[in-house]
């Protein structure tokens, strides 16, 4: 085993995702602690690419399994492939995404190798030689720090804890490791159309979302235009999702999904407890609603007490003429 | 053609309600414990399946003695029978820890597949299933919201959703799947179902049952420890923007412009 920390780069067909940047950036600290260097690692099939740019990320060595079997993602063959790249690195560290894809192959990649795995991270830290993980559990309700009790062990960090590392350094040298996959059992044979926002929720810089003030699936309508000028991603609330006015994927809180965008706008959210369990770790939050007494004020920077239906259109011209200045 | 299936679950507290820490460790009394909501969605397949094509449910879930309570639940639904994988020794475990009593027991019970919810909303670590697929030598097809057998029982297509995209998946059976919301709600039970409940056998399995080390389970056989455990951090009090609509609106945007640079 080294003292150095390998990152688990991952991609989609525009290429490498942010999360990806911003664990150079994450694992930099650990291994000017541990004495080591930072590598990367590419798994799938035709990644050359992904390597070159991860090449120039300040990574000191690249290792990429490029396996034709790995076209269709198949957790059994990714595990496979994963496995052999930590084997060639023998990092003290391996560190993932905190994205689905992250979440799913390191745990399988854990069990195969039995090492601990902490998911979901939002810190990482050397203290005393051991490495120090800050995790929300309970959705956000309660943050654990947890200590690794030996090396080498795993974990995936959050999007958007760190600010992606740029592709403007010397290019690492790129080393293919070789493969040899079985036949999966389980496997992906189609990749049906993508959702209707744009923009991943879990990876969003801004999130609008709307809760039951929204009185309906059209009522989504202004919140998606303030989206379109964002770059954001909508979420909702629970109630809004129960109610079948937008698919439970735009779900945010405790049986949704986790966020800490920069920016949050929760338009016509009252803020129950499991709500904001999943979102009350975001840079900035703004609240419009109706009721001055709504608990979603309270977690707040920014609060207006309006009508979203008045408040949302006039802040997306508001911003658009901000945006201009 | 009649399936054995597993339901794997887990207690944890309900969603709704709030979290009190006391020396590092959340204070479960006057806490309201409920069946893991993802767990849910899988038993709720698991009993639809056993009613279309008959054979049996067995939950199975790993947690403290009284746990009962909760496991109960999943009998009055419709669940055949259960397992209660409960031990002192089984406590503080991290995810690689609890994964290895899962697939000891599970080496016990005869199955053709297994549901499990794709992550518990209490510590989140999403990667049991996972591990307990890898442990047992099993495919496994994560976050699962349509789901087919094939007609002769050997091979299941699911419909998946992560990252934002939904994949059509296949695997051959036995197979772990794990639930993501949108599978479908778990039904209420009856009161017949509730009554009925308190006749269905759980047999309890502590650590020597299963013939597992105790130093590899619980606290002792976990990864990590946990050496904090603190509410999140208070949030700085923020401002009510007065005014009309657009004045509000206005000054919200130049505050976010000028003050926190987002925009």
């Amino acid at each position: 085993m080294s003292n150095n920390i390998l990152i688990i780069a991952e991609g989609r067909a525009d290429g490498l995702k942010k999360v990806s940047f911003e664990l150079v950036n994450v694992a930099q600290p650990l291994a000017a602690a541990l004495g080591g260097a930072v590598q990367g690692a590419v798994v799938g099939s035709n990644v050359g690419a992904w390597a070159n740019t991860l090449a120039q990320t300040g990574v000191t060595q690249v290792y990429v399994a490029d396996d034709a079997g790995l076209q269709n993602f198949a957790p059994e063959s990714y595990t496979t492939a994963l496995a052999a790249l930590i084997h060639a690195a023998q990092p003290a560290v391996v560190l993932f995404g905190a994205t689905g894809w992250g979440k799913e192959v390191s745990a399988r990649v854990a069990a195969q190798l039995d090492w601990g795995l902490a998911t979901d991270c939002t810190a990482a830290q050397i203290v005393n030689g051991a490495l120090v993980l800050t995790r929300p559990v309970y959705a956000g309700k309660a943050i654990a720090q947890v200590q690794a009790k030996s090396f080498p062990i795993m974990a995936s960090i959050r999007p958007n804890i760190a600010p992606p590392a740029e592709t403007n350094k010397t290019a690492a040298p790129i080393q293919a490791v070789t493969i040899t996959l079985k036949e999966p059992r389980a496997q992906v044979v189609e990749t049906v159309a993508q959702q209707k926002s744009k923009v991943d929720l879990g990876e969003a810089n801004v999130v609008v979302a709307g809760g039951r003030g929204v009185k309906g699936p059209e009522g989504f309508a202004p919140l998606n235009e303030l989206a379109d000028t964002l770059n954001a991603a909508i979420g909702a609330s629970r109630a809004a999702v129960d109610a079948g006015w937008i698919d439970y994927t735009h779900q945010v809180g405790q049986t949704g999904k986790t966020v800490a965008p920069k920016l949050y706008i929760a338009a016509g959210i009252s803020g129950a407890i499991q709500h904001l369990a999943g979102m009350s770790s975001s840079k900035v939050i703004v609240a419009i609603n109706k009721d001055p007494d709504a608990p979603i004020f309270k977690v707040a920077d920014y609060g207006i007490v309006g009508d979203l239906f008045d408040v949302v259109p006039a802040l997306n011209a508001a911003i658009k003429k901000e945006q201009g200045n | 053609m009649p399936y054995n299936i597993v339901a794997l679950l887990k207690r944890v507290p309900d969603t709704e309600s709030k979290i009190t820490l006391r020396d590092n460790a959340v204070v479960t009394e006057g806490l309201n414990f409920v069946l893991d909501p993802y767990g849910e969605y899988g038993l709720e397949k698991a009993l639809q399946l056993v009613e279309q094509h008959g054979g049996k449910v067995t939950a199975v879930l790993c947690g403290p003695a009284d746990a009962k309570e909760t496991i109960r639940k999943a009998l009055a639904v419709g669940a055949d029978d259960a397992v209660h994988l409960s031990d002192p020794a089984f406590e503080g475990g991290d995810a690689a820890a609890t994964a290895r009593v899962l697939a000891a027991a599970l080496k016990q019970i005869p199955f053709d597949l297994i549901w499990s919810g794709k992550q518990a909303v209490d510590q989140d670590n999403a990667q049991v299933p996972e591990r307990v697929a890898e442990l047992l030598d099993l495919p496994h097809v994560n976050s699962v919201i349509e789901f087919t057998l094939a007609a002769d029982g050997k091979t299941a297509r699911c419909v998946r959703e992560v990252d934002g995209e939904r994949d059509v998946m296949t695997t051959t059976l036995p197979a772990i799947f794990t639930a993501q919301q949108g599978l479908g709600e778990l039904r209420y039970p009856s009161l017949k179902g509730i009554m009925g409940a308190k006749k269905k056998p759980i047999t309890d399995w502590n650590a020597a049952a299963l013939g597992l080390d105790v130093a590899a389970v619980g606290a002792a056989g976990a990864k990590f420890q946990v050496i904090q455990l603190e509410p999140p951090p208070a949030r700085p009090p923020g401002k009510i923007i007065p005014g009309d609509a657009q004045t509000a609106a206005q000054e919200l945007a130049r505050l976010l412009h000028e003050e926190s640079k987002i925009i």
